[in-house]
C-alpha cells in the first residue's frame, strides 16, 4: 500500500509539474499575478509529492519488500542499514528519483527564496524548472517504473553491487546530483530572462548565489568521488578521465567559468550575452552527463545500470531542452544590450581569459569524450581517448591558467596596471620559484612535478597575499580590516589557495612511491620513507560478506606508527570479490595497501604505496568549497544589493 | 573447515588487482619500461582501464607480451607499434595522430584559436563604438552647455 502510495505520488507530482509549467507561464503572458502565483505552491507541492514517492521506495528498501523489483536486484535482508537507505540511488530507477528529487528541490528553493525578485521572472523560471520536471518524471513513469512489482516475490535480493557497499556511495550521488542538477535553477533562470527579454545586473545578483550554491556542490561531489575510487579501486588512482568522470567535470568547467563571467556581469553589466550562455551551458552539459552515464553509449565503470532504449528517451529529453534554450538564446541573444566597456588589462579583462581557458579546457574534455562516438558513428573506426591524451592537451592550458588566477585577483575592475599587480606578487611569485627550485635540488625529477608544484606554491600565496594586503592597508583596527575586505574577496582568495593545495597535491603524486611485492609474513618492506610488516592474515565475517585481512604494521626507525588491514572481500549474493584498501593518513600523505592472491609458501601478493601530500588533493577541494560558501555567505549576495561605501571612507574622500 | 575457507577465499581471483610480482621483470629500468607503455595501452574487454590496472585475463597476456619483448631487446616504440599493428588504435589509449583524429587533437588550440577570435573581434567593436559613437544634437548642446557652466 505505502509502495502504491509513492507511485501515485509520483503521478500527481507530474500533474503539478505540468501545472507549475503552464499556469505560471500564461499568467505572465497575459500580466496576471495570481496565475504567475500559483507557481510557488505548485514547485513546493511537486516537491512534497516526490519527498512522498522517494521516502515509499526507500520505506520498501528498509523492510526489504521484496514484491519490489527494483529491492529484489539491489538489495538483500541482511545488507547494513546505511546500504539499504544509500541502496536506493545505487541503481538506475533509483538515481532517476533521486535526480527529479533534487531536481524538485531546486524549485522548492527557488519558490521559497526569491522574494526580491521581479514576478515574472519567477513565474518563468518556475514555468521551466516545472517543465524539465515534467519530462524527467514522464521518463520515470514510462521507462523506469522503481515501483514495479514481482510475484511472487522471491524470499531473497540479490544484493547491491559490492562495490556500491560504501559509505561513498551515501555521500558521492547525492552531492553530484546537487551539483548536477543545481545549474538547473541557473538554466531556467537564463530561459526566464530570454523570454522577458530582461537581463541586467540584478539578474546577475539572482543567478550568481545559485550559481555558486551548485558550484560548491558540485567540487565535493567530484572530490567525494575522487577519494572513493582512490581508496575503493584498489591502486591508488583518484582521476582516470573515465566518460563518467568527464562527466561531471564538464559542468564543473563550465560552471566555474559562469561563477566568473557571473561577477563580471553583477559588478560591471559586461558579458551579458557570455553569461546567459554559460548558464544554458551548464546544466546542458549536466543533461548530457546524465545521458551518457544513463544511456549506456559509453563504456564505463559507472554503467552498472543503464539501458539503450532508455537512452532515446534521455536523448530526446536533451535535445528538446538543450535545443530549445539555444534556438530561444539565437533568438534573443542579438537584442539583448551590451553592457560596460572596460579595457584589456582589469579585472573584467582578466575574467574573460579566465573563461576562455576554463571553456576551451571545457570544449577539449567534450570532444574527448564524444570524438571516440561520433567517429564510430561516422567511419566505423573505432580509437579510444583515454588519460594520456586528456593529461598531455590539458596540462598547457591548466597551468597558465593557474598562473593567471592571482594575477587576476590583483587587478582592479575598469582599467588595471599589470605591472603594479605584479609588483604585489613578488612575494609569490619569489617563494614558488624558490619551492620550485628546493624540489628541483632535492628530487630532481619529475620536471612536471616540479614545475606544477612551483605553480601551487605561487597560487597559494598569492591567494592569501591578496587578503594579507588588504589588512595591511589604509583602515586602523584589526576587526575593521578583516570587516573591510568583502567576504566574496575572501571567498576567492581562499578557493584560489584551495585549487593551489590540490595542485601540489597532484604534483606530489610525482614523489611518491609504489612497491609491488609478494610479502612474507614478519618480513618487513620500505615504502617510502616507511616500512610495512605484516603480522597476520585472518579470516573475519562480516553483515553480508566474509574477507581475508593482513594486518600490517607501519614503522618508522623501529616503532610502529599504525597499523593497517588491507582485505579481500568476498559477497556471497553476487559471487564477486574486491578488494578493501588498508590507510593510514600520516601527516598529510598516506601509506595505502592492496592485498591479492596468496601463495602457498604462506607469502601474499600486494601492492604497497607511499603518497606524500596525497590528502592535499581532497583538502584542497574541501577549501575550495569553503571558499565558495564565504562568497555565498556575502551580505551583499544574501540581500541581493550592493552594499554602502563603508561611512569611515567618507571624511577622507571630502578631504 | 575454516582454514579450507580461508584457503578458497584467498585463492579467489580478485577484481582490480592488476600487475602481480610474479610477472614483473627483474631488471628495474626495463619494468620501469614495461609498466610506462602498459599504462597507454588499454585492456580490450574491460571497461575504460589500462591494461596495467586491469586483472582481465587479456590485460595479463598483454603485459606479459609487452615484458616479452622488451626481453628480446625491442624498443618502446617498436613495442608499442607491435601491439599497436596486432590490436589496431582503440588499444592506444593515447589516439594516434591521423586523418581520422587531427580534429580531437587540433580541438584544444582550435577552442583557444576561436575563442581568441571572437574576443578580438568584440574588442574591436568595442573600440569602434568607443571610438566613433557620435553625440546627438541633444547631447552636443547639454555637454556645451556644461563647459559653459564650468567655465
Amino acid at each position: 500500500m505505502i509502495v502504491e502510495t509513492g507511485h501515485y505520488a509520483l503521478v500527481l507530482a507530474l500533474a503539478l509539474a505540468l501545472m507549475q509549467c503552464a499556469v505560471p507561464f500564461a499568467g505572465a503572458r497575459i500580466h496576471d499575478a495570481a496565475l504567475m502565483r500559483v507557481a510557488q505552491p505548485a514547485a513546493i507541492a511537486q516537491f512534497l509529492f516526490i519527498a512522498l514517492a522517494y521516502g515509499a521506495l526507500t520505506y520498501a528498501h528498509v523492510v526489504s519488500d521484496f514484491s519490489l523489483v527494483n529491492v529484489i536486484e539491489n538489495s538483500h535482508s541482511l545488507k547494513p542499514f546505511i546500504y539499504k537507505i544509500s541502496g536506493v540511488w545505487g541503481n538506475h530507477e533509483g538515481s532517476m528519483l533521486l535526480w527529479v528529487l533534487v531536481l524538485s528541490l531546486c524549485g522548492a528553493l527557488i519558490a521559497l527564496f526569491s522574494a526580491s525578485i521581479p514576478d515574472r521572472l519567477r513565474a518563468d523560471a518556475l514555468a521551466v524548472q516545472g517543465l524539465i520536471g515534467a519530462a524527467f518524471l514522464l521518463f520515470i513513469l514510462l521507462t523506469s517504473n522503481p515501483f514495479a512489482r514481482m510475484t511472487p516475490a522471491p524470499w531473497e535480493g540479490r544484493d547491491l553491487n559490492p562495490i556500491l557497499q560504501d559509505p561513498g556511495l551515501a555521500i558521492h550521488p547525492p552531492l553530484l546530483y546537487l551539483g548536477y542538477v543545481g545549474f538547473s535553477i541557473v538554466f531556467s533562470f537564463a530561459a526566464a530572462a530570454l523570454i522577458g527579454g530582461r537581463i541586467d545586473a540584478a539578474w546577475a545578483r539572482v543567478v550568481r548565489p545559485w550559481t555558486l550554491f551548485a558550484w560548491i556542490a558540485l567540487t565535493l561531489g567530484i572530490a567525494m568521488g575522487s577519494y572513493w575510487a582512490y581508496y575503493t579501486l584498489g591502486w591508488g588512482g583518484f582521476w582516470f578521465w573515465d566518460p563518467v568522470e568527464n562527466a561531471s567535470l564538464m559542468p564543473w568547467l563550465a560552471g566555474t567559468a559562469l561563477l566568473h563571467s557571473a561577477a563580471v556581469m553583477e559588478k560591471r553589466e559586461a558579458l551579458k550575452v557570455w553569461t546567459i550562455f554559460l548558464s544554458i551551458l551548464a546544466f546542458s552539459l549536466s543533461l548530457l552527463g546524465t545521458f551518457l552515464v544513463r544511456s549506456g553509449v559509453l563504456t564505463s565503470v559507472h554503467a552498472f545500470a543503464s539501458d539503450p532504449e532508455r537512452g532515446v528517451f534521455i536523448l530526446v529529453i536533451l535535445v528538446f531542452f538543450i535545443g530549445g534554450a539555444l534556438t530561444l538564446f539565437a533568438f534573443r541573444a542579438g537584442s539583448l544590450p551590451t553592457g560596460g566597456l572596460f579595457a584589456p588589462i582589469s579585472r573584467e579583462g582578466a575574467l574573460v581569459v579566465n573563461n576562455l581557458l576554463l571553456s576551451a579546457s571545457c570544449a577539449t574534455v567534450v570532444i574527448g569524450t564524444l570524438y571516440p562516438l561520433a567517429l564510430e558513428a561516422l567511419t566505423g573506426e573505432k580509437i579510444s581517448v583515454g588519460a594520456p591524451f586528456f593529461n598531455t592537451v590539458l596540462i598547457p592550458i591548466a597551468l597558465p591558467l593557474a598562473v593567471l588566477m592571482p594575477i587576476g585577483q590583483m587587478l582592479p575592475w575598469k582599467r588595471g596596471d599589470l605591472v603594479a599587480a605584479l609588483q604585489r606578487l613578488r612575494a609569490a611569485f619569489a617563494i614558488g620559484v624558490l619551492a620550485a627550485a628546493g624540489l628541483a635540488a632535492y628530487f630532481g625529477t619529475p620536471a612536471l612535478s616540479i614545475v606544477t608544484a612551483g605553480v601551487a606554491v605561487y597560487l597559494i600565496v598569492g591567494g592569501v597575499s591578496d587578503i594579507a594586503q588588504r589588512m595591511t592597508l589604509r583602515t586602523t583596527s584589526i576587526w575593521s580590516r578583516l570587516r573591510g575586505a568583502p567576504l566574496s574577496a575572501w571567498g576567492a582568495s581562499i578557493a584560489h589557495a584551495g585549487m593551489g593545495l590540490t595542485l601540489l597535491g597532484l604534483a606530489a603524486a610525482g614523489w611518491g612511491s609504489e612497491t609491488i611485492v609478494a610479502m612474507k609474513p614478519q618480513q618487513s618492506y620500505d615504502v617510502g620513507p616507511y616500512q610495512l610488516a605484516i603480522t597476520a592474515i585472518t579470516p573475519r565475517n562480516g553483515p553480508n560478506y566474509s574477507e581475508i585481512y593482513a594486518a600490517m604494521d607501519v614503522q618508522k626507525g623501529g616503532a610502529t606508527l599504525a597499523r593497517i588491514e588491507p582485505a579481500k572481500r568476498f559477497y556471497p549474493a553476487r559471487k564477486m570479490a574486491r578488494s578493501e584498501a588498508g590507510i593510514v593518513t600520516l601527516g598529510l600523505g598516506q601509506i595505502y595497501a592492496a592485498i591479492g592472491d596468496a601463495h602457498p609458501d604462506g607469502s601474499v601478493d600486494a601492492r604497497l604505496y607511499y603518497k606524500p601530500l596525497v590528502t592535499l588533493i581532497w583538502i584542497g577541494a574541501l577549501v575550495m568549497a569553503f571558499g565558495g560558501a564565504c562568497s555565498l555567505a556575502d551580505r551583499r549576495l544574501r540581500i541581493g544589493v550592493a552594499r554602502r561605501a563603508a561611512p569611515a571612507a567618507l571624511p577622507e574622500a571630502a578631504k | 573447515m575454516k582454514r579450507l575457507l580461508t584457503t578458497a577465499l584467498i585463492l579467489l581471483p580478485l577484481a582490480a588487482h592488476a600487475v602481480t610480482p610474479g610477472e614483473m621483470l627483474a631488471d628495474p629500468a626495463l619494468e620501469a619500461r614495461a609498466r610506462a607503455i602498459t599504462g597507454e595501452l588499454r585492456c580490450l574487454v574491460c571497461q575504460n582501464q589500462s591494461i596495467d590496472d586491469s586483472d582481465a585475463a587479456l590485460a595479463k597476456d598483454l603485459r606479459m607480451l609487452v615484458r616479452e619483448k622488451l626481453k628480446e631487446g625491442l624498443g618502446d616504440e617498436q613495442v608499442r607499434d607491435y601491439v599497436h599493428a596486432r590490436y589496431g588504435d582503440f588499444v592506444l589509449l593515447r589516439p594516434p595522430l591521423n586523418p581520422g583524429t587531427l580534429l580531437l587533437w587540433a580541438a584544444p588550440a582550435l577552442a583557444l584559436l576561436a575563442g581568441g577570435l571572437a574576443l578580438w573581434s568584440a574588442s574591436r567593436r568595442n573600440r569602434q563604438t568607443l571610438a566613433t559613437a557620435p553625440l546627438t544634437a541633444e547631447e552636443q548642446a547639454r555637454l556645451e552647455a556644461l563647459t559653459r557652466r564650468a567655465e
